[in-house]
């Protein structure tokens, strides 16, 4: 290098230097204050909610049964979400999320059911009507320059008469594949929910310790082994009793029908988690999506492919939206041209939102989509036990999409004021 | 035109040297004749009024578009620049007066942009971070606290600041800086003009553009003052006065320096 490094700067901190955990505390705050609020208010939203739930229903709401229940009815929208984070990234939203969902839920019960495909093959024709439909999309924003909102509007209609096209004359479609409907509604045999348990606490360690030592043999500031041993500790103790409180037995009849064990949609989600998160954080193609969600004539200009990394980005919001299609099909036992409608895209843009991820684009994570979906999920599972009215319900969901907004827009005006924007 | 660089002609071997540039858009000649050279360990400032065509000689080096006709000699070598790809492989990058840095990502991100170290599939944070960190070392940076910072976190001078040592990372050997000091207050501009400085003593040749004679005059080691699209003069320094530069800025001449034919405003 021509201007290789002639002297340190005094300023600059000692190799190897690790900061204390108050210091590492510290800097948390003031990035907080400072605007980066990321998942903490629906992290306090979902444990002041479930507190409230408790004490007012607790009967009901804190039970092993209604929070199994609870998993499984939040799964379709949380991964929805998932998706539907990549397309936020970039500032454009994908309005035919949820009839995307119901497209590919079509074509999966069709392929079963009246066309007798195994279930794996099914799954991928679901996979892909939902990459096409992603594809198709994203070369419409990207290409023509159309803005995304008015594309999946016109999508959100054509996907619903594709639906009908697809299911027939019939109205319904049922699914009768076991595998396709363990998928929501069995569970991993306690033994296996041990070694998930293991896997996960025991990964996360590994992983996490790895990168940790990475940063301190590189002489890089690293965060405090503490802080690293407090992660660990909290991540083992709360998926630990996750774990056992899931693995005791939870039917109301144990003798007709034993239920026990971690939902199978649990190792699944987690799966899409970490996959996702791997690609968004750790690869140059997740942080080509950041870079054109903040800046994309910067990100031209640097070489990055803008207009691939936008049809790519509606591609995976889509291909989620198909594995969403796949577990309404296993939730519902059937598929019909109501699936994926109602109210399912607007929980999803609302779980992503409510998580932490910004409708500007730029700023967002896959977790904020698992964190804001359980949030919708509680709401959704909880109200009912206190109230029937389903006004009601409406109004306070719509009010807590409201504040997430509120926090994410109030957020980012702070962020500006402190030079963080 | 008239060179009256006699001194600048000591200097041998420009790692960067152009002749007779022409260039037109449409019936509008842009460049007429242009000469001007880049030494390795210098400053040199290209100064001009508006419409005097110093971005269209920029973006020609950079590669954004052809130069008409002329010889555009590199480190000693004939070459046709076809692209900004080429440019930079080449060496050369430059720091338009955008910046181009995205807000939300932090300093080392920005830095690395599109040209990201890798390993296997998963990025190289600590290679990358290391090396960000040694390049800013390199140009004794001392105005920003963390390389993780995000962006939108810094002062415009720390942008300014980021985008430069982007610009330098990669073993470039020519960086050309557009107005870097347009949009800064005092200090930072202060803090900006020393890092330039520092460029050219970590020997690489710099070209800076901008308007601010006292910026110029402080900080460059020669002058090359275009005059409606031709080169009225380049000379060092330490041969003219402030006085001078702005009479060749205004009316392409100055005293016996300067386009000869040219008519005195």
């Amino acid at each position: 290098m021509s201007i290789a490094s002639k002297q340190a700067s005094p300023e600059q901190e000692s190799p190897s230097e690790t900061e204390s955990l108050a210091q590492a505390m510290r800097d948390y705050w003031t990035r907080v204050r400072g605007g980066e609020l990321g998942s903490l208010p629906a992290v306090l939203g979902l444990i002041s909610l479930v507190i409230v739930f408790g004490a007012l229903q607790g009967k009901v709401f804190l039970t092993p049964f209604n929070f199994a229940n609870l998993l499984t009815q939040s799964s379709m929208v949380i991964v929805l979400a998932m998706g539907l984070v990549f397309v936020l990234l970039l500032g454009e939203i994908d309005l035919s999320a949820g009839f995307a969902a119901g497209t590919c839920a079509a074509v999966l019960a069709v392929t079963l059911t009246q066309h007798g495909w195994p279930w794996y093959l099914a799954i991928v024709a679901a996979l892909v009507t939902g990459a096409i439909i992603g594809l198709f999309i994203g070369v419409l924003v990207a290409r023509l320059g159309i803005p995304s909102f008015v594309v999946t509007l016109a999508m959100f209609l054509g996907l619903q008469g594709l639906m009908l096209l697809i299911i027939g004359d019939g109205g319904t479609i049922g699914v009768r594949d076991s595998i396709i409907l363990a998928l929501e509604n069995k569970n991993l045999p306690p033994t296996l929910g041990w070694v998930l348990f293991v896997i996960v606490a025991g990964g996360y360690a590994v992983v996490s310790g790895l990168q940790l030592r990475a940063r301190r043999r590189a002489g890089l500031v690293s965060q405090p082994p503490s802080l690293w041993l407090l992660k660990v500790a909290s991540l083992t103790v709360i998926y630990g009793v996750f774990t056992f409180v899931f693995n005791q037995e939870r039917s109301r009849n144990p003798v007709a029908a034993s239920i026990e064990g971690v939902p199978y949609i649990v190792p699944l989600i987690l799966v899409l988690l970490v996959g996702l998160t791997f690609v968004l954080s750790r690869t140059a193609f997740g942080r080509h999506i950041y870079a054109v969600g903040g800046n994309a004539e910067a990100a031209r200009r640097a070489g990055i492919n803008v207009r691939g990394v936008r049809v790519a980005c509606f591609v995976i919001c889509s291909t989620m939206a198909g594995v969403a299609g796949i577990l309404f099909a296993s939730r519902d036992n059937s598929v019909s041209p109501s699936t994926g409608g109602s109210t399912t895209l607007l929980y999803a843009v609302g779980a992503a939102v409510i998580g932490g991820t910004s409708l500007f684009g730029g700023r967002g994570r896959v977790w904020d989509a698992v964190v804001g979906g359980l949030v919708v999920a509680v709401i959704g599972n909880g109200l009912p036990l206190i109230t029937q009215q389903a006004g009601i319900q409406f109004i306070v969901t719509g009010f807590v999409l409201l504040i997430a907004a509120s926090v994410d827009a109030l957020s980012r005006r702070r962020a500006a004021s402190s030079g963080r924007a | 035109m008239t060179t009256s660089d006699s001194s600048l002609a000591a200097l041998a071997n420009p790692i960067l040297s152009l002749r007779g540039i022409n260039k037109s858009f449409g019936a509008v000649q842009v460049l007429r004749d242009v000469d001007i050279d880049v030494w390795s360990g210098q400053v040199t400032a290209l100064v001009g009024d508006n419409g005097a065509g110093k971005s269209t000689l920029i973006k020609g080096i950079a590669g954004i578009y052809p130069f008409d006709s002329g010889d555009f000699t590199y480190a000693g070598e004939a070459v046709k620049i076809s692209g900004p790809k080429q440019a930079n492989e080449l060496g050369i990058e430059v720091v338009y007066q955008d910046l181009a840095l995205c807000d939300n990502l932090d300093v080392v991100h920005n830095m690395f942009l599109g040209r990201e170290m890798k390993r296997g599939v998963s990025l190289d944070e600590a290679a990358m971070e290391q090396r960000a960190r040694e390049t800013l070392n390199g140009l004794s940076v001392r105005t920003l606290k963390s390389v993780r910072q995000v962006v939108a976190s810094l002062s415009g001078g720390q942008r300014q600041t980021v985008a430069i040592a982007r610009a330098v990372l990669w073993n470039s050997r020519v960086v050309i800086l557009d107005e870097p000091t347009a949009a800064l207050g005092v200090a930072q501009t202060e803090q900006v003009l020393n890092l330039v400085r520092r460029l050219a003593d970590n020997g690489l040749a710099v070209v800076l553009i901008s308007h601010n004679m006292k910026d110029v005059m402080q900080v460059a080691d020669n002058i090359a003052v275009l005059y409606l699209g031709e080169m009225a003069a380049q000379v060092p320094v330490s041969q003219v006065t402030q006085q001078q530069v702005v009479e060749l800025i205004t009316g392409g001449r100055s005293g016996d320096i300067g386009i000869q034919h040219a008519v005195t405003a």
